[in-house]
């Protein structure tokens, strides 16, 4: 494989402490040499230069709550057109959850998707289900869907109504080095709802979930991991007392690390507007003292991560009375714009972005990369933070349109990843890649 | 009234989306087309050649029936669809059903559906006209007209009046549509029940919440009882129906702190006993009746304002 040379970047790397001008050297696929200022004179004339013109050069992003719907709805989405559409995200690695059908609750279907993992433009990392067929009920198995390639384990979709099956999957996950990863909603005050429960749902006639739906099961969590000594990590959190529930866990030095999706710190359930069911989503949007809450909580490091939820759907399942329609939208082409509108009104530096959106991603699940390691695989993401784009349905890359930012001018996006040396995106007009 | 204004609306899907000059419009129209159904031949040719759909997806006996009266007595040509045998109960979807009513050119669908914003998901998906009829617990505007008609009727006005709404407010369709449509005409509304069937936010609405039906009821003009569903009892939102109509029925002893001229108001079917006491429903303040009355002239007022024009 032919070596590259990226130079006249702005290298952000978090965990190395890089914020400024330099470049990265890639050859056969690893990263040879990261370097700060102009390129060494060490690297051969021959290998080719690519300016990148102060565009931002940061470790590969990496998102690890995404639904890639294979095996089992093909029609919304498949593990390769998910993962064409991460690439275009600026993604080079995501971790898809396990409500597939059927669900991935053993070795045989982490196995498969694994192995149409093979080749697809992102590295993929299963996340298995804590309990068999994600019923709640008894324990999935953990030690061979970790033999199979799951790096994590939640019943993402639908809580763990059991408090003492979420113990002993805390408890068990450890003997298999499994992160437990918690979907808080206690189901008996959520069922049925549609959208957040306040005036607006009153007004539009639609049941409410209200917000302790989510706080009760994030304390419960929280005490359970607390309980145990064992790790957990918290799921799509979208209120205000879910975020300081964590922020007072941390204190005490709780082991729990917390993710929020790009729709709650953007968007407020005014967006459901009409009954407009593209935003639509399980938790729901809330009110605008949550998002304030959210992106204070992404600002002062109590959430570690942003994840996507990405959650393609056709229009079958999203063209219907709102009540019916499912919960979730697309995120992985969206969250880099909407996450450096957070940077570009100064809720939080172009640093802590990369550490929300690569490096913490990495430590939570355990896996490489997040930062820029010579020898490593060359995961690399470009990001133009000025370039202004409307982001429309035709040129969505995922299999599905489910997303409330469709018609959005957004400014900022990936305009090159590179998985493993290759690139695996270029966005429409850029000649960076040669 | 404004001589520039223009009634506009394609469809009626809420009263929230009415003005208030919308409104008086309304009911003024309504008022001129009662004299219609005093007839001896209660037929008027406004409305011929036009075609309407009555799509019901819910069982309903008298609102349907209004609705076909209303357009019958404007020589339209009505078509009933119920839920049995309709297309949805062999899986079609709302949208597919919608694209092909287009497809036969109906000049308006009335639709009940148990879903709220389903009327809106119509009107988004047909060039006809659209009333709601009734939307999950979202809007029933034109029951909620045809209650502001009873009241300028009996009281000569909407504005300052006191109304009070008592009961399951969380899934009535029928009390957001008042409490919307008397907010807006000048009215103040209050609502009490249990506060399990309270929806949390109901003031930004127009409504003043009271822990008491006593309070609420206190010198009201208008008493408005809800129908109480006995599948709440399960949910669970209320211990018994004996509970409720003890705590929150409309009894002659309620109706005491009210004004001595007060009337009461059901949007039916009443459960004798529960939520109203039987005494009070066939009684000279009942105006129940009248609803029933004005229902099929506001429903004549609708369909002339959205299919009259040219």
């Amino acid at each position: 494989m032919e070596a590259r040379c990226l130079i006249n970047g702005r290298l952000i790397d978090p965990r190395r402490g890089l914020d400024g001008l330099g470049g990265v050297w890639l050859e056969e696929g690893r990263i040879k040499a990261v370097f700060a200022g102009p390129a060494p004179a060490a690297i051969p004339a021959g290998v080719p230069r690519i300016d990148l013109g102060g565009r931002w050069l940061v470790p590969g992003l990496i998102d690890i709550h995404v639904h890639l719907r294979e095996p089992g709805d093909e029609h919304k989405e498949t593990i390769a057109s998910g993962a064409l559409a991460a690439a275009a995200g600026g993604f080079t690695a995501v971790a898809c959850m396990p409500n597939t059908r059927p669900v991935n609750d053993c070795e045989a279907v982490t196995a498969l998707i694994m192995a149409r993992a093979q080749g697809a433009a992102t590295r993929i990392y299963p996340v298995g289900a804590i309990s068999r067929g994600s019923d709640g009920e008894s324990l999935a198995p953990f030690g061979e869907m970790r033999r199979g390639g799951a790096v994590a384990v939640s019943d993402d979709g639908r809580p763990v109504g059991n408090s003492q099956l979420m113990r002993r999957a805390l408890e068990y996950a450890g003997n298999h080095d499994l992160l437990v990863i918690s979907h808080p909603e206690e189901s008996s005050l959520s069922h049925h709802g549609a959208m957040n429960e306040g005036a607006l749902a009153t007004r539009l006639g639609l049941r409410g979930i209200p917000r302790v739906a989510e706080e009760i099961m994030v304390y419960r969590d929280l005490a359970l991991a607390e309980y145990t000594g064992r790790p957990i990590h918290i799921a799509h959190v979208s209120t205000r007392e879910a975020v300081d529930l964590i922020r007072r866990a941390k204190a005490r030095g709780g082991r729990v690390t917390a993710e929020t999706a790009p729709h709650y710190f953007t968007l407020t359930e005014e967006a459901v507007g009409d009954y407009d069911t593209r935003a639509k989503m399980n938790p729901p949007l809330r009110t605008a003292d949550d998002l304030a809450a959210i992106r204070q909580g992404l600002a002062d490091g109590t959430l570690d991560a942003i994840a996507t939820d990405h959650a393609p759907h056709s229009a079958l399942e999203k063209e219907v009375e709102f009540d019916l329609a499912a919960n979730g939208i697309i995120g992985l082409e969206t969250s880099v714009p909407l996450t450096l509108a957070l940077v570009r009104e100064g809720v939080i530096s172009p640093a802590r972005m990369i550490e929300l959106l690569a490096a913490n991603p990495a430590r939570i699940l355990g896996v490489s990369g997040g930062t820029l390691q010579e020898e490593a695989p060359a995961d690399l993401t470009v990001i133009d933070p000025e370039l202004s784009f409307t982001y429309q349905a035709e040129t969505v890359v995922s299999k599905s349109r489910n997303s409330p930012f469709l018609g959005w001018d957004l400014q900022g996006r990936a305009v090159l990843t590179i998985l493993a040396g290759r690139a695996t995106f270029e966005a429409p007009g850029q000649t960076l890649w040669r | 009234m404004n001589a520039d204004y223009r009634f506009s609306h394609k469809h009626i899907l809420g009263l929230a989306d009415l003005s208030a000059a919308d409104i008086a419009f309304i009911l003024r129209t309504a008022d001129s087309f009662k004299e219609i159904s005093q007839r001896n031949i209660k037929k008027v040719p406004t409305l011929r050649g036009r075609t309407v759909i009555n799509l019901f997806f819910e069982p309903s006996t008298r609102t349907r029936l209004s609705f076909e009266v209303a357009a019958k007595r404007m020589s339209a040509d009505t078509f009933n669809i119920g839920n049995s045998g309709s297309s949805t109960v062999k899986g079609e979807t709302m949208v597919d059903t919608a694209r092909n009513l287009a497809a036969m050119n109906p000049d308006c669908i009335i639709i009940r559906h148990a879903r709220s914003g389903s009327a809106r998901l119509l009107a988004e998906h047909i060039p006809a006209s659209v009333i709601n009829a009734g939307d999950g617990t979202h809007e029933h505007p034109s029951q909620g007209l045809l209650d502001l008609l009873t009241v300028q009727e009996n009281k000569g006005r909407i504005e300052g009046l006191r109304v009070a709404i008592i009961g399951d407010i969380s899934h009535s369709r029928v009390a957001h549509s008042n409490i919307i449509g008397f907010s807006k005409m000048g009215a103040e509304v209050r609502v009490s029940g249990p506060a399990t069937l309270i929806p949390p936010g109901i003031e930004q609405l127009g409504a003043t919440v009271c822990p008491t039906v006593r309070e609420a009821v206190a010198d009201a003009d208008v008493v408005m009882a809800l129908r109480i569903q006995h599948e709440r009892q399960q949910d669970p939102l209320l211990p018994s129906l004996r509970e409720y109509a003890t705590f929150f029925g409309i009894t002659p002893a309620v109706m005491a702190g009210a004004k001595a001229d007060a009337i009461i108001m059901h949007p039916g079917p009443i459960n004798r006993g529960v939520e109203l006491d039987p005494a009070l429903a066939d009684g000279p303040r009942s105006v129940i009746l009248d609803q029933v009355t004005n229902g099929v002239a506001v429903r004549m007022a609708l369909l002339y304002l959205i299919m009259g024009g040219e």
